[in-house]
């Protein structure tokens, strides 16, 4: 039943990027006779002067980051917040993905690579690393990106939100998969 | 709070690293890091001009308007200081659509384009407006209903498992983004005034 309703699901999406590609030139044509040729050469230079505009943003949160990360000091976190919380293995296993998740794209990626490696794809450790990759979004890097293409540097309450929301989805995580999947 | 988060970020990196005897990845994490990050950005060059001028044919025709309009219901409750017809709208529902649906490549262009739209309506440059602060939480807390292709792959069959678990998850971030946006946004601490004034007092001190 749910894997219907996924496969439905992906099916349909691989048509929307061609179809708004057409689609949306075709209603300008045909109905505001807008020179779509024209608009959409005029509009390319956009892509190249927000891409050069974001790079200050990207090389200060990313160069941060890399060095935060290289430097293994989340596990010295980890051993801290283990000594206080966590008694299921499961759910400490997936603490370094959580803690990760915010930072770093490809780190976390990497990380959720190596629970499935270890302990299998049916386990429950490696659905909640599943879920908790798949439910929230590297939200220093956004911020970077999305703050950074309109030069604003005073984010006032983004950061907090956002951690809080990560906080949110990976404890959700933990506790929807306990819940529904074992 | 960045420049405290950006800094600490780093000088935890530098004690950490000596003190896990991992400073010469520190040090080649800060350069290789600063390469990475040009190459991301050239990397968006193609496909942002692509998505930016889909869009402006879309706005040219008037379909961001009509789309703009039909959400302006759940919109104006999320977004009370975007005026009803602005452009910026249309931006911000095209940009969650391609999230919700997986279309990664198509958001971010998309969302940098309600992001200029939103600071055309910002009177202090360079702060935050509330309605920045909520669209980007709702993008960072990533609203979705298609998992993302890299869990598919590497789940395989199982996948179809932890559908469920994940757009519940995704949805109760989603709902505690928006609502501690709109908590913290009435904070004084985080008011404009009180943003701009901190930091502006911290270049004073350092001269």
């Amino acid at each position: 039943m749910v894997e219907v309703f996924v496969e439905g699901l992906s099916s349909v999406a691989r048509y929307i990027i061609p179809t708004l590609l057409v689609g949306i030139p075709f209603y300008a044509l045909a109905v505001r006779k807008v020179p779509v040729y024209e608009v959409f050469v005029v509009g390319a230079k956009d892509g190249f002067t927000l891409a050069v505009r974001i790079i200050p943003y990207l090389v200060a949160i990313l160069v941060a980051v890399g060095m935060f990360r290289a430097s293994v000091a989340l596990v010295l976190l980890l051993q801290l917040l283990s000594l206080f919380f966590f008694n299921d293995a499961a759910t400490t296993e997936n603490l370094p993905l959580a803690l990760m998740r915010p930072l770093s794209g490809s780190g976390s990626l990497g990380l959720r690579t190596d629970l499935v490696n270890t302990h299998g794809v049916d386990s429950l450790t490696a659905k909640i690393g599943a879920t908790m990759f798949g439910s929230s979004e590297t939200t220093f890097y956004v911020l970077a990106v999305y703050f950074g293409s309109v030069g604003v540097v005073r984010s006032r309450h983004a950061i907090p939100a956002g951690l809080f929301a990560d906080a949110v989805g990976a404890v959700s995580a933990v506790y929807l998969c306990k819940l529904l999947l074992v | 709070m960045l420049n405290y988060i950006w800094f600490g970020m780093m000088a935890i990196g530098v004690a950490a690293g000596i003190y896990n005897g991992k400073i010469d990845a520190v040090t080649a994490a800060a350069s290789d890091m600063a390469k990475v990050s040009v190459n991301i950005a050239i990397g968006l060059i193609g496909i942002m001009a692509l998505w930016l001028c889909i869009m402006k044919i879309a706005e040219e025709s008037g379909l961001i308007r009509i789309i703009a309009k039909g959400l302006r219901p759940i919109t104006l409750r999320l977004f009370p200081d975007v005026p009803e017809d602005h452009p910026a709208i249309g931006s911000i529902v095209l940009n969650m659509s391609a999230n919700m649906l997986g279309l990664g490549n198509a958001a971010t262009p998309l969302g940098l384009k309600a992001m200029e739209e939103l600071q055309e309506l910002n009177e202090h440059k360079d702060t935050a407006t509330n309605s920045m602060v909520m669209f980007l939480a709702i993008n960072t807390s990533s609203v979705q209903l298609i998992l993302p292709a890299t869990v598919v792959a590497l789940m395989g069959a199982t996948a179809s498992d932890i559908f469920i678990t994940t757009i519940l998850a995704t949805l109760f971030s989603t709902i505690a983004a928006i609502t501690a946006v709109k908590v913290l946004e009435k904070m004084k601490r985080f008011s404009v005034e009180a943003t701009i004034a901190a930091t502006t007092a911290g270049d004073d001190d350092h001269g």
